[in-house]
């Protein structure tokens, strides 16, 4: 049964922008949010954000209000605090509000649930006091609170942009340890040509390094052998970096080596995903229409692979575009056309992707772990467990969880899968791609007995 | 650890989290309300490990809390005045030992 034409899971750019643009041309859309209100991650509490926060964070972050106020103004039917557990490939989607459980049909499902941040595991990253950068960024966006001398770690646009955050915010981090080689550099440099098409964004990157440099916040680069350590809370970062050892005191250490797409839905409908190389990450493999080995599925924005927040929004818009002229809704000549200026948009913010790729791309795993590294933090399997499963024949990540439950834990894979797929092939020699990842059952999140069995009594 | 940035004006009320009074703002999670007090060490593994949140997005299921005889993440709660909130039972390590008041 059919409850709405189009059903869109996520908030953020992609979601906010398919939503809208489905619901303005006439068509039932649902729009699925598990946060309170729209924005996703990156506009995050956008609409209730004070203006001393506001201020600080700028326009890259402010600009999501015009998203979410389309969103209210499109007629589109939204629901927060919605959490998705089971999505099937004929276009069901079960959800829960208050531990209410409910199931709507629609005949596409646009799953905008866009990233989460890759597992950084270094020794000792599952003590308090560690967290990733986005969670920092969630305290200055949703809370106005700023971390106090925190030591940034990992690599990648973000480590500068909170940092600069965290600056203007009057709480300067105490040093960035980053960790991309100067090789990375060079072998960056033939991607620079192509990213000069997205020159706003170069100079932005190049002015928040300024900025940090007048500031004089510390930066350390090609940092490696890292480890946190302290009793039980960090107490201070350790790591190699110009030829001799370093340590700092610290409280917080955020990590960050990139953001990874969260491919829980699509995988758990066992749909075709593959290896991408370059972001190191499965991605769901989709036609040009953003449709996934299920005709009902569509995916948008950066669940489809790492692309950033303005093409995630043009991404969303033209997901929800092939759905309205498959419904007939759009003609399909004004429709190619609409197509053809996204196209050349997305083209444009897609330009400079391979020159961060390249110039961020986090060590290789067996680079950055140790034998005590925790791979699965929730059942806290070590490297020199795997090394021990692999010793005894296991060759795929779903393997390793009767060996020794790893990945079983409530995070379901998604802190360990990408680790424990790295791993795998580095110990056994294999591609990524053929060592595979976890295989995601429902629920996606945890549901009690009471909301299975409300789902039964609703008509 | 954490410093404001904004005098916000809502009312305050208290909270209780494994036994602890804790001061709210109403539009909090759990987590910031724990997180601005200094507290980041909110549960404990199978093997006695401290842990503390991660990400605050609901993905890293770090943030564990027990609410009303439910286990929520501490990232996705809405506090409440009054609101009652204990640690979670560490996972059990020994499962050959077990009593009735576990």
């Amino acid at each position: 049964m059919t409850d709405a034409d189009v059903i869109v899971i996520g908030a953020g750019p992609a979601g906010l922008a398919a939503a809208s643009r489905a619901a303005e041309s006439g068509c039932s859309v649902l729009l699925l949010d598990e946060q309170v209100a729209p924005g996703g991650q990156i506009y995050r509490a956008v609409d209730a954000c004070p203006p001393v926060v506001r201020d600080l964070l700028g326009d890259d972050y402010t600009e999501g209000r015009q998203l979410t106020e389309r969103l209210r103004a499109s007629g589109c039917h939204y629901v927060a605090g919605a959490t998705v557990w089971k999505v099937d490939a004929d276009g069901q989607v079960v959800y829960s509000v208050n531990h209410q459980a409910k199931s709507v049909g629609g005949r596409f499902v646009i799953v905008a649930t866009g990233a989460i941040e890759r597992p950084v595991p270094i020794p000792g990253w599952t003590l308090p006091g560690v967290m990733g950068v986005g969670a920092a960024q969630i305290l200055l966006k949703t809370a106005a609170l700023a971390v106090e001398n925190a030591v940034l770690v990992g690599s990648g646009p973000l480590l500068y942009l909170l940092a600069v955050q965290l600056l203007r915010a009057g709480c300067p981090p105490q040093a960035l340890v980053e960790t991309q080689a100067s090789a990375q550099y060079w072998r960056a440099l033939r991607h620079l040509p192509a990213a000069v098409r997205n020159f706003q964004t170069l100079l932005k990157g190049r002015q928040w390094l300024h900025e940090l440099k007048k500031a004089g916040v510390t930066r350390y680069t090609g940092a490696t052998r890292l480890r946190i350590t302290g009793e039980d809370r960090a107490a201070s970062i350790e790591f190699f970096c110009g030829g001799r050892s370093h340590s700092l005191a610290t409280d917080t250490v955020l990590l960050h080596q990139g953001v990874v797409p969260n491919t829980q839905i699509t995988r758990s409908m066992n749909l075709d995903h593959h290896w991408q190389e370059h972001q190191r990450c499965f991605i769901p493999t989709l036609d040009n229409r953003g449709a996934t080995s299920a005709e009902a599925i569509r995916v948008a924005g950066d669940g489809a692979g790492i692309v950033g927040a303005v093409a995630s929004r043009l991404l969303g818009e033209r997901v929800a575009l092939h759905c309205l002229i498959e419904m007939d809704l759009v003609a399909a000549h004004d429709g190619a056309e609409m197509q053809r200026t996204l196209q050349r948009q997305i083209d444009r913010e897609q330009s400079i992707r391979a020159f961060l790729d390249v110039l961020y791309a986090p060590p290789a795993i067996d680079q950055q772990v140790t034998d005590d590294t925790i791979v699965c933090r929730c059942e806290e399997v070590r490297v020199s467990d795997i090394q021990r499963y692999v010793d005894a024949g296991c060759i795929g990540p779903n393997q390793t969880k009767a060996f020794g439950r790893c990945g079983m834990g409530p995070c379901q894979g998604r802190y360990c899968g990408l680790t424990v797929t790295e791993l795998l092939a580095a110990m056994n020699d294999m591609t990524p791609d053929a060592v595979g990842s976890y295989r995601i059952r429902s629920p996606l999140k945890p549901v009690t007995l009471g909301e299975l069995a409300s789902l039964h009594d609703t008509p | 650890m954490l410093r404001e940035l904004h005098d916000n004006n809502t009312e305050e009320f208290s909270i209780r989290f494994d036994g602890q009074e804790f001061n709210a703002r109403q539009g909090e999670t759990l987590a910031v309300v724990l997180l601005r007090a200094g507290e980041n060490q909110w549960r404990e593994t199978a093997s006695g490990a401290q842990r503390g949140p991660y990400c605050l997005m609901g993905s890293c299921f770090e943030c564990l809390v027990s609410c009303d005889g439910i286990t929520r993440q501490a990232c996705q709660l809405q506090v409440e005045p009054g609101m009652e909130v204990k640690r979670v039972a560490p996972p059990m390590d020994d499962l050959t030992e077990h009593s009735a008041d576990d």
